[in-house]
């Protein structure tokens, strides 16, 4: 559900340069992805555009992981069962979402367990909206309004990348999360047009989840040093600015609909513009969130953690089953 | 020990009268796993009516550096099509 | 449709059943040791959940009080859960989970497969539909015995402690009450000691494969039809039905 560029400000593309391709293949590689040919998982191509790819799938496949942690919080506490099944094939979702891009990652040459690795060791990232605590009910409105809203103007995009394996995750997903969204607002209404303590929930929600939204399109183009190649490469269609902007012209109005005020003052329509222009993002945040200081973010990685170390016996159990199994089949 | 389950490529056929389609793939430690977890992953929604699952690795692949030598002599085949013939108009059921 | 008091507890009895299980198994969700046990899981759950809303939904119109599914899930206290105790033991680690899920739904397979054919129509039908997803549950946790059971020395040894931990609440399964004679006798209920041969073969057929031993004979813990839990069911209930409490008479 969420891609977020996390690349810190300085870090260098991948260290690997272009120069040190053929220029002969690189050339025809990068003719190829400019008439919006697809490179699929035996193609060459270039290094750096292979660790670009990985970085940004695992990225993606482990926000959609550690994505569950914070909705799942409010399954065994959902207010009703035909809530409860809604969150509950969410989540799920989620878990096949992530489910499917680790597998396309796995295309380029890495394995799941050595993505989850890097996960766990802090040396990937994932989007860090999931650092944010879910408090109250309305937090699984305002999530799925805001943050599957937010993911979906980023992934929508990403259907036409050029990298076959995820375009084909990203259709996938696309399709199956156009509940996502819905789900979440029909959550907002219901509450804004509830007693006044659930409206106090509903505009709360909004409250804390606004700022943390916008910030999930990442930096700031300026700060952005990777989106030109990337934009060529289409591994991102769109900048990060440019879907920040149509996602506030977007959402705005949906506030408006449930009588929720969006908490920036400085929000005001442009009409020489024609979009909407909003307050400064708080970026030390932003960036302190990336560094892992989000407010749950050690609660989240902890879950993710002994969830793989619990099942490791589970998986161990398995395999040796498996095995057994086919050396008394041999034997036969 | 680190036993990683193996992963398989799953096919699922959408309905009857179709081929089975590459839809993706699943880790798991055994067939009947894989044949689950690719049941709960990719037919969700109702996607399909039957699976398959393959061990990626018993997966043969051509290699596109042969791209040209495997594909491109059926460029000039054109009289494998039937736009090739021209058949006068007044000529029906053919 | 006239009021029957049996009919409404019979079907809070198959009701809760599902939605307490629903609710133990939907705790695992992100928390499960590969990416696709997460997926299995919620998928049993959900259809545990939707078993239990048509299951409620009938016996509020059983009951004829005029309450729907979710005031019987979310307005109940323990003593008026009819769930077995098996359902609401904690999910523990996987193996006992699955020990759970093992015991459970190769019961509640054979229970439906009679209850399709019911007496009473929506009883019938429900159970129709439920039995195909029961069938997969069964397979599914049938399946894991086996992989656990025949697995590694410590999967092994979890999982004759997760079958241990859950074997006392099988009795109860198959305990006849009186208080349901009259809809049994009428082919609406299912006469349950009945299942017991059939579920007794299922069990010892999967447990050789898995190369476990079937739990000793003990005394059986038993009370949950009578809204007699164990101390687990109040504190999933504390959590489940939160919102609803800390909110008297709002919409969600």
């Amino acid at each position: 559900m969420y891609t977020t560029e996390l690349k810190e400000r300085n870090q260098a593309v991948q260290g690997l340069s272009l120069e040190r391709e053929d220029p002969e293949r690189l050339a025809a590689f990068e003719a190829r992805v400019a008439a919006d040919d697809f490179i699929e998982p035996k193609d060459w191509m270039p290094e750096a555009y292979r660790k670009t790819l990985i970085r940004q799938i695992s990225q993606h496949a482990h926000s959609e992981s550690v994505g569950m942690l914070p909705e799942g919080n409010w399954i065994t506490r959902a207010p009703n069962l035909r809530r409860k099944a809604i969150l509950l094939a969410k989540v799920q979702d989620e878990g096949g979402h992530g489910l499917y891009l680790y597998a396309a990652a796995e295309t380029l040459g890495i394995t799941r367990e050595e993505m989850i690795e890097a996960l766990h060791s802090g040396r990937a990232k994932y989007s860090t909206i999931f650092n944010y605590p879910t408090l109250t009910w309305a937090d699984i409105g305002a999530i799925g309004w805001l943050v599957d809203g937010a993911a979906i103007m980023n992934q929508v995009p990403l259907q036409r990348t050029s990298y076959g394996p995820y375009a084909r995750a990203m259709v996938r997903i696309c399709k199956e999360e156009s509940f996502h969204q819905r789900q979440g607002y029909e959550i907002m209404m219901t509450l804004a047009n509830g007693t006044d303590a659930q409206k106090r929930m509903a505009q709360d929600a909004l409250d804390r989840w606004w700022w943390p939204s916008l910030m999930m399109f990442g930096p700031p183009d300026e700060n952005s040093p990777n989106t030109a190649q990337s934009v060529r490469w289409r591994i991102k269609r769109e900048t990060n600015d440019e879907l920040r902007q149509k996602f506030v012209d977007v959402t705005v109005p949906q506030a408006d609909a449930l009588g929720l005020v969006v908490p920036d003052p400085k929000l005001k329509w442009n009409e020489e513009r024609g979009h909407y222009d909003f307050g400064d993002i708080d970026w030390d945040e932003f960036y302190a969130v990336v560094r892992g200081e989000g407010p749950v973010a050690k609660e989240r990685m902890t879950a993710r953690v002994k969830a793989w170390e619990d099942g490791k016996w589970v998986r161990d159990a398995a395999a040796a089953h498996a095995e057994k199994r086919g050396m008394r089949i041999a034997a036969e | 020990m680190n036993r990683n389950w193996p992963l398989w490529e799953v096919f699922v056929r959408a309905k009857n009268g179709l081929s089975h389609r590459h839809v993706g793939s699943v880790h798991a430690a055994d067939a009947r796993m894989a044949i689950e977890a690719a049941r709960d992953v990719y037919t969700r929604r109702m996607e399909g009516v039957s699976l398959w699952v393959v061990p990626s690795n018993a997966i043969t692949a051509s290699d596109p550096k042969e791209h040209a030598d495997l594909f491109e002599p059926a460029e000039d085949k054109v009289y494998r099509h039937p736009t090739f013939y021209a058949i006068p108009d007044n000529v029906k059921n053919i | 449709m006239l009021p029957d008091a049996t009919l409404a507890d019979y079907a809070l009895r198959l009701g809760d059943d599902s939605l307490v299980l629903g609710q133990r198994l939907s705790e695992w969700c992100g928390h499960a040791p590969m990416l696709e046990i997460d997926l299995a899981l919620s998928n049993i759950a959900l259809d545990l959940i939707g078993q239990a809303s048509h299951f409620l939904k009938f016996a509020g119109r059983a009951e004829g009080r005029g309450r729907d599914a979710d005031s019987f899930a979310f307005r109940r206290d323990a003593l008026d859960f009819r769930n077995c105790l098996l359902v609401e033991q904690p999910n523990g680690d996987f193996a006992q989970t699955m020990a759970r899920q093992f015991l459970f739904s190769n019961w509640q397979e054979l229970l439906f497969a009679q209850l399709q054919h019911s007496a009473n129509d929506t009883l019938a039908d429900i159970a129709r539909k439920a039995v195909k997803e029961v069938a997969y549950h069964a397979h599914f946790a049938n399946e894991w015995m086996v992989r656990l059971g025949d697995g590694t020395e410590e999967s092994r040894a979890r999982t004759i402690a997760g079958l241990e931990w859950m074997w006392r609440f099988t009795g109860e399964l198959f305990e006849r009450d009186p208080a349901l004679k009259p809809l049994v006798d009428a082919g609406v209920a299912v006469d349950v000691p009945s299942l017991r041969p059939d579920w007794e073969d299922r069990i010892s057929r999967t447990l050789a494969e898995a190369r476990l031993e079937l739990p000793k004979p003990r005394r059986w813990v038993m009370g949950g039809r009578v809204g007699h839990h164990s101390e687990h069911l109040g504190h999933l209930l504390s959590e489940m039905q939160f919102l609803q409490r800390a909110y008297p008479g709002a919409m969600w």
